[in-house]
């Protein structure tokens, strides 16, 4: 960790929340409190400056005109990829994992992304909106993959990046994989509080910032239910 | 009215009352269904020679619309669509259930709105509030703002009654004129019943800076966007109208939310020339509405159901219950949206420290969101479980739409 406490970036969220995206960070709190570490968390809009000493920045969900232009904001800014040079952690969702990349597509316009991850996003024949479930890069040793999806977008996946998943159910990336990582950055189409069904990523992060190998378990009872319940709901919907 | 009007406008009512007394819901949208089938401009043959008031908003419309038409009263007999069918369908078998009315107080779904104005040529639109609802199918607030600003260009007679306090609203309301083409801006009456939810309104629909608040005060750090002097404001329990003068509101409806509403509903009936000291005191005779507020007692238990359907509306909520045990009950079927993460929204901190039960198709996703803002809580999976769970007085019930029918259901569809 950078300082003391664990500190955790929620960028511009005047402009990147539109689903409970505020869910991620409350999550990753949480779940470092109940294992003793302190937390500090900031909410940075999108007139202030980036703090490049955190140590988990989360890039929410957003329309897209607010896409457009906090990805311009971020560019300009720089805060984001000095953060990522020095090893930070950065999770994004929806389209906040599309402007992670090269360019994406915001009002039929195509945009400069921040370069951050190898992949491109245009726009899909159909808007993907449902269950979306995936079996979860073996090497990040996380259970499978469970969200709810809701965008125009599809993307493609460059050599310098990975798949988080496979798809099972829904579209992702393109009906086949789903989200990308590489190094401590990583993307998701599972939009808004992602974290809440996939308390074992959340965990990932929380250990990629802190350089912990394990994390002490946690009570995970409800969400364990809540995936299980996900998980029937999808199997019983392509029965 | 033309003879093939007045043929749909009597299928329509018989539908209505066949599936009534089908037990088919309360028949509003399939008779107005039938009898815009016979007479596409069935609407706007009822609502000629009408004197109407449209409601609209993401939050309150029912209530306000019924604390309206409580308050137009005062002047004669008044249509409405008291049972919350907002759609042209409603409004239809509404008008036509009515028959001929002098007025008419209408709550319209916020995305009919053009539709709507289009059709039966209102005296008076009030617009209440926008904000993020449903949105795996609801269009995005700052859209939504937007087709009610362009629809207003084209209505530069009808007089707007709106919310000062909601950034949205206040552009929505304010179209710029067209001189080019004779057209005018409307005339707007401003009203302030407070916004709890702030979220949906940081980034100014005109140009993109950030809206700056202080206090009550709102104004766009980039352009002249800024709260407009209201001319009817809530304070303390009552509601001071334009003249400077205060009136004490009495409601059986909990919370400052409906002072709030009972301010815009004041306001609506001033348009058409109803005094607020006349028309105070009739606000009082609305109990509850389509089973909104309702109370009901079980075995030594009062339950009161509250209805919250969004970020913004469980805040409303939370602030209108009473500190007692509290059941929440959310689903996720296609008229509440599919998609829960808005729970993530929603601070459920209000409800430390207060017993609280959940129950639900979509329980586990509330349990997920107690868990991580720390509100212990029970799941529970049946009414008779529930009353077994509290002890006899006050059960506050809140639900989201499709869990709170469910709970009027078990409750004998209670109004």
């Amino acid at each position: 960790m950078s300082t003391e406490s664990l500190r955790i970036v929620w960028i511009y969220p005047d402009l990147l929340s539109t689903y409970g995206d505020r869910g991620n960070m409350l999550i990753l709190a949480r779940r470092a409190q109940q294992r003793g570490m302190p937390v500090e968390v900031l909410e940075v809009r999108s007139d202030q400056r980036l703090p490049a000493t955190a140590d988990i920045y989360l890039v929410g969900g957003g329309e897209d005109g607010p896409q457009a232009l906090g990805a311009q904001r971020l560019r300009a800014d720089g805060g984001l990829h000095r953060a990522a040079a020095q090893g930070s952690v950065v999770f994004g969702v929806c389209a906040g994992y599309q402007l992670l990349g090269t360019s994406f597509f915001a009002k039929g316009v195509q945009c400069t992304g921040l370069e951050l991850l190898d992949l491109s996003s245009d726009r899909g024949p159909s808007r993907a909106v449902g269950e979306l479930a995936g079996d979860i890069d073996p090497r990040l040793g996380v259970p499978a993959l469970t969200g709810f999806e809701n965008h125009g977008g599809r993307t493609h996946l460059g050599p310098g990046v990975s798949p988080l998943a496979r798809v099972t159910a829904g579209v992702g990336n393109d009906g086949a994989t789903e989200g990308a990582w590489r190094g401590k950055l990583l993307g998701t189409y599972s939009h808004g509080p992602a974290l809440a069904r996939n308390p074992a990523l959340a965990d990932l992060l929380l250990r990629w910032a802190t350089g912990a190998h394990q994390l002490p378990p946690l009570d995970d009872t409800w969400a364990d239910r809540l995936r299980a319940e996900r998980r029937a709901a999808v199997t019983a919907a392509r029965a | 009215m033309p003879l093939r009007a007045k043929v749909a406008s009597s299928v329509s009512r018989t539908a209505a009352a066949l599936s009534r007394a089908a037990g088919r819901g309360d028949g509003s949208v399939i008779g107005g269904w039938i009898g815009l089938k016979i007479d596409p401009d069935l609407l706007a043959h009822l609502s000629a020679g009408r004197a109407i008031a449209l409601v609209s908003g993401t939050n309150g419309k029912t209530t306000t619309t019924r604390l309206a038409a409580a308050a137009v009263g005062v002047l004669g007999r008044v249509a409405t669509n008291s049972f919350g069918a907002n759609m042209p369908t409603g409004h239809t078998s509404a008008l036509a259930k009515a028959g001929s009315t002098p007025y008419a107080v209408l709550e319209v779904d916020e995305h009919y709105l053009a539709q709507v104005l289009e059709a039966t040529e209102p005296h008076v639109v009030a617009l209440l509030n926008l904000s993020r609802d449903q949105l795996d199918r609801a269009k995005e607030v700052a859209m939504m703002a937007q087709l009610w600003r362009s629809a207003l260009v084209n209505h530069p007679d009808v007089r707007v009654v709106a919310n000062a306090d909601d950034p949205m609203v206040v552009w929505a309301a304010t179209p710029p004129g067209d001189p080019a083409r004779g057209i005018r801006p409307p005339h707007v009456t401003w009203f302030s019943a407070g916004q709890r939810w702030h979220d949906d309104s940081w980034v100014c629909p005109e140009c993109g800076h950030t809206i700056q608040r202080s206090g009550e005060q709102w104004w766009c750090s980039g352009c002249p966007l800024r709260r407009p002097q209201p001319q009817w404001a809530v304070e303390d329990d009552g509601v001071l109208d334009p003249t400077g003068a205060w009136h004490k509101v009495s409601l059986q409806l909990p919370g400052k939310v409906n002072v709030g509403n009972a301010a815009t509903a004041l306001a609506v009936a001033a348009e058409f020339g109803v005094r607020p000291v006349d028309a105070v005191s009739r606000l009082g005779s609305v109990t509850s509405v389509a089973g909104r507020y309702a109370q009901v007692d079980r075995d030594g238990r009062n339950i009161r159901l509250l209805l919250a359907k969004n970020p913004a509306s469980w805040l409303e909520a939370f602030e209108m219950a009473d500190v007692a045990p509290t059941l929440l009950s959310i689903n996720a079927r296609d008229p509440d949206g599919l998609d829960t993460s808005w729970l993530f929204d929603v601070d459920f901190a209000p409800l430390r420290g207060r017993q609280v039960l959940i129950t639900g198709d979509r329980a586990y996703d509330l349990a997920v969101r107690l868990d991580v803002n720390g509100v212990p809580f029970q799941h529970v999976r049946t009414f008779a479980e529930v009353v077994r769970a509290v002890p006899p007085g006050r059960l506050e019930v809140i639900a989201n739409y499709t869990a709170f029918q469910d709970i009027r259901a078990e409750l004998d569809r209670v109004n």
